[in-house]
Order: structure tokens, then C-alpha cells, then sequence
């Protein structure tokens, strides 16, 4: 099991987008780096920050970054631990989460729309990292 | 966290009285030339003449509104500041009167930023209005927009969920005179809201209702409506069909039917309730054969539909698509792509295109069984050839 969070879970995360054949099929044509930020509230006491640059198909990083300056990416997505943690395990749709302002995007919405499979993907694969969630 | 809106329904005969009641002092319609060619604006605006409301009529809106048409909208409903923003025609009319009346409060904003991600408050400044003049897209009970970027040939999912209509006004009178083309076209795509809103993964108890009414009613009364276009009772029912329909699949989610046939749309122009109504019995075949679910939600809907009395879900389930097949067939649509008049060599081109569109659709994830690139190639072909699924 590893922490949600950490650079350990980062790394599982990265190995398992890059060994699904169903997310590379998918996203086989997108560019595009995230900040996947987490907000404070519950065990989280601290706005924390995942970094992840996925381009055709692959994750070519994937980090816990302390200082979000390091990066400028396309898109932000925040929601708190409680929302990320349903999105993670499936409970929550992340589109839904997005429709009812549970979590916040930031950058072109409309590209993101066009490769929903691959959205789906990303959590496909999320849901394979043995997560030990903080609370 | 989910939520359920729908607008004030107003039906029934002389719903458009309503508009006597209505508070404001200059409504803004918007509308296309056909319309108001029809003398379907007449009853509105005698209306608002009754009850000293001003009016203008912005009636450039095509089919599938373009972004280009959007703004200039927006720059009328700027300079003229009403206080209620009415939209009367099909989808595109209705669709395009919310996306008017969210540049209305939000000018400085592009049509295609229309989206979730902004916030728009436009109650502060007017209300929305939908007088539908055909029964079929629900946009009257949707806060869906969907608009047309012409220079990429492509439609875009836009909305808010601010953008749900306040007044939704069904009255028969205005889609007494609809022809028996569009009357099939649009109950078709009424038929796809109700099965497919009933069956999306999004969906739950609240959206179930709506959903089954919407199908019993429209398997009951569409071809009433369709070969009698003066059958009030076909017609009025068929305009709370559609309505419900809208409720059913805007609260939850549209389903493969939608994402295959606006596919099949973007590339060959098949109008939206006839491509979307061919996909249908197809989809569900895909479904029934690996989703135990949703073959049960279909036989529910079966039993419920007096479409089948016993007999196990998956054969409850092979009625209903039967029942839809033999729908469109009495309704003089196409069972197959083949009988759009697609030509073969052209069709096979354009698959890997058809494919990716469905694939990116939303649609293509509310479903129980999400198909790959690969499945949804054999759903295309088999549905060119009119071929039963047997994946």
C-alpha cells in the first residue's frame, strides 16, 4: 500500500497509465500537463499538488511537487481529499464532480471534453494504485 | 452530490394564457425565420401584448446554431436589456435563447466558453423562457447547449446548469401543424431520451419516472401523432413525452444511441432524432448481450410498457428493441445506415472518423458496457449492413 500523496503513489500511478494499452489507445493524441491539486480540509491540512504531463498516450512525470511555481500547466484540477477520493474509487464521475462544482478545472475545457474515454481511463488506472487513503 | 431541475411546466390547452401572468417589461425572443414564417410567433406576441410586455424578435438562429450566430445574438440582447429572454422552435431555437441569455449577463465572453467552468448569474438581469414548436429534443427541460463551430465542422456540448429554462410552455397549438417527417424524426429522438436517460450509469430514482412515463407514452401515441397530425390527445401527449424525456436524460445522461448517431450526424448529415433513433435498437442489442443490468432496466421498461408480460429479462429486453425497430418501421425511418442513402465505399472511408467522434463523447461512458475503438467499428458496420448484434 502506498500513501495518497506521496511520491511513492506518484510513481505506481505513472507505471500503471504507462502499461494500459486502453489509456494509450485513447489519449494517443493528447498533450497536455495538469496540476491535480488537492485541497485542504479533513486529513489534509495543506493544499497539496500532483503534478502529471501526459502526452501521446504515455505519463512522462508524475510528482509531488511542494513549490506549485515549478510548473506552469495547461490544466488545474482542485477538489478536497473527500471529492478526490470518490473520484479515485469511482463513486463520483469526474465529469459529475465537475457539473455540480465539487471539483474545479482550469484551462480548455472544450480539448478536455474530446477525450473523455481517456479521462475515463486515467481513473481506470488510478483504481489500480493500492491506495492508503489519509483517512 | 447530484441535483434534479427541471423549469415550471405549463401544459395543456391554452398554456400559452400563461403568458398573461408573467411579471416583466420587455422580452426578447428568439427564434428562426421558419417560425415566424409559420405565424408561430403571433400567438406569443398577442400575449405579451395583453399583458403590456415590449418584445423584439431576433430570428436569425439556423439549424444547429453557429457560434457567429450565437454572438450576434448576444449583441442584440445587449443593446436591448429585457427582462425575459424567450426561446420558441425546436432545439436549436432553444438552445440558442440560453446561450443568449448567458452572453447577456457574461458579454465579454466567447459563445464556445459557454461551459460549467464559469459562473453567469443572469437571473440578476432576465429569465428564460422555452415555447417548444416540436416534441423531440426536451431542450425545453435541459440545460444542455449545443452549438455548431462551423470553421472546424464540429458540434460542441456547451451549457450551464444555470441555463435550465424558469418557464418551460407546452401548448399543442404550436406543433399542431409540424409535418410527418419532423413528427418522426423528433419522437424518435424522444424515444432515445426516455431509454437511454431510464438506463444511464448516471442515472438514479429521481430520473427513473420521467424516463419510463416518457417511453409508454411515446410508443403509445408517436405514430398517432404521425399519421394524424390534428389527433390533439397523440399531440399533446407527445409534448409531455418529450418534455419528460429531457427530464429523464438531462438530470442523468444520454447513452451510445446519442454518441453513434451524433457521429453519424457531424459526417453524413443525418438529422439528429433520425440518426439517433437508428443507433437505438443497435446500442441496446450491444448492452443486452454483456450488461445484466441494463437488461433488466429494459425488461423493466418492457413489462411496464405492456411491450412484453413474461418471459425472461433478456427476452423482455429483445422485445422492447423489437418494439423500437418496429417503431421506426411504421414510421417510414431508416433501419439501417444503408437506407440513408450513405454509399458503401464512402461510409468504410469514414469509419476511423465516425469512431473517434463516438469514442470521445461522454455518452459512450454512461453506459454499462463501455465499447473500445474495435467494438464500436462492428457496431458501425453491422448497423450500415442492418445487422442484428450478436458481440
Amino acid at each position: 500500500m502506498v500513501k495518497y500523496l506521496s511520491q511513492e503513489w506518484c510513481d505506481l500511478y505513472k507505471e500503471e497509465i504507462n502499461k494500459s494499452k486502453a489509456y494509450e489507445e485513447a489519449a494517443k493524441t493528447w498533450e497536455g500537463d495538469f496540476y491535480f491539486i488537492t485541497e485542504p480540509g479533513g486529513p489534509v491540512k495543506e493544499k497539496g499538488f500532483m503534478y502529471v504531463d501526459l502526452y501521446h498516450g504515455k505519463c512522462r512525470a508524475c510528482e509531488i511537487v511542494t513549490d506549485p511555481n515549478k510548473y506552469k500547466p495547461a490544466f488545474t484540477l482542485a477538489a478536497p481529499y473527500n471529492i478526490w477520493k470518490q473520484i479515485a474509487t469511482k463513486k463520483l464521475d469526474s465529469t459529475k464532480a465537475l457539473i455540480t462544482r465539487q471539483s474545479k478545472l482550469t484551462g480548455d475545457m472544450a480539448k478536455i471534453m474530446r477525450y473523455t474515454k481517456a479521462a475515463n481511463e486515467l481513473t481506470n488506472c488510478t483504481m489500480l494504485v493500492p491506495t492508503e487513503w489519509l483517512d | 452530490m447530484w441535483n434534479f431541475s427541471c423549469p415550471l411546466i405549463v401544459y395543456g390547452d391554452n398554456s400559452l394564457d400563461y403568458l398573461a401572468q408573467v411579471k416583466g417589461k420587455k422580452a426578447f425572443i428568439v427564434t428562426d425565420k421558419n417560425i415566424v414564417k409559420l405565424g408561430l410567433i403571433k400567438p406569443v406576441t398577442g400575449k405579451l401584448d395583453e399583458a403590456k410586455i415590449q418584445w423584439e424578435i431576433f430570428d436569425d438562429v439556423e439549424p444547429e446554431p453557429s457560434l457567429t450566430t450565437i454572438k450576434k445574438g448576444g449583441v442584440a440582447v445587449g443593446k436591448y436589456q429585457p427582462d425575459w429572454v424567450i426561446g420558441i422552435g425546436g432545439g436549436s431555437c432553444m438552445d440558442a435563447a440560453k446561450a443568449i441569455i448567458l452572453l447577456l449577463a457574461r458579454p465579454e465572453l466567447e459563445p464556445e466558453s459557454l461551459s460549467v467552468l464559469e459562473e453567469f448569474n443572469f437571473r440578476a438581469k432576465a429569465r428564460l423562457m422555452a415555447i417548444p414548436t416540436t416534441s423531440g429534443t426536451g431542450s425545453e427541460a435541459t440545460w444542455a447547449i449545443v452549438l455548431t463551430d462551423t470553421k472546424d465542422n464540429r458540434k460542441l456540448g456547451l451549457g450551464s446548469t444555470e441555463c435550465m429554462p424558469d418557464v418551460a410552455i407546452l401548448d399543442p397549438v404550436m406543433v399542431m401543424g409540424m409535418p410527418p417527417q419532423i413528427t418522426a424524426d423528433t419522437g424518435m429522438d424522444v424515444i432515445c431520451h426516455a431509454i437511454e436517460g431510464y438506463t444511464s450509469t448516471w442515472g438514479t430514482s429521481m430520473t427513473l419516472g420521467p424516463g419510463l412515463i416518457a417511453t409508454r407514452l411515446a410508443l403509445e401515441y408517436l405514430v398517432r401523432a404521425y399519421k394524424d397530425g390534428g389527433d390533439l390527445e397523440a399531440r399533446k401527449e407527445m409534448m409531455n413525452a418529450a418534455t419528460m424525456g429531457g427530464m429523464s436524460f438531462g438530470n442523468s445522461m444520454a447513452g451510445l444511441a446519442h454518441s453513434t448517431g451524433h457521429a453519424l450526424g457531424a459526417i453524413f448529415h443525418v438529422p439528429h432524432g433520425r440518426a439517433v433513433g437508428l443507433f437505438l435498437p443497435y446500442t441496446m442489442e450491444y448492452l443486452i448481450n454483456e450488461s445484466a443490468e441494463t437488461t433488466a432496466q429494459y425488461a423493466e421498461m418492457a413489462r411496464y410498457c405492456h411491450v412484453a408480460s413474461s418471459g425472461s429479462d433478456k427476452e423482455c429486453a429483445l422485445a422492447l428493441v423489437a418494439r423500437v425497430r418496429a417503431l421506426a418501421g411504421e414510421l417510414g425511418q431508416p433501419l439501417s445506415i444503408k437506407d440513408c442513402g450513405v454509399g458503401q465505399a464512402e461510409y468504410e472511408k469514414e469509419i476511423p472518423r465516425l469512431i473517434e467522434r463516438a469514442l470521445n463523447e461522454v455518452m459512450t461512458m454512461t453506459v454499462t458496457r463501455i465499447p473500445g475503438e474495435e467494438d464500436l467499428g462492428r457496431i458501425f458496420k453491422y448497423a450500415y449492413e442492418g445487422k442484428n448484434i450478436d458481440f
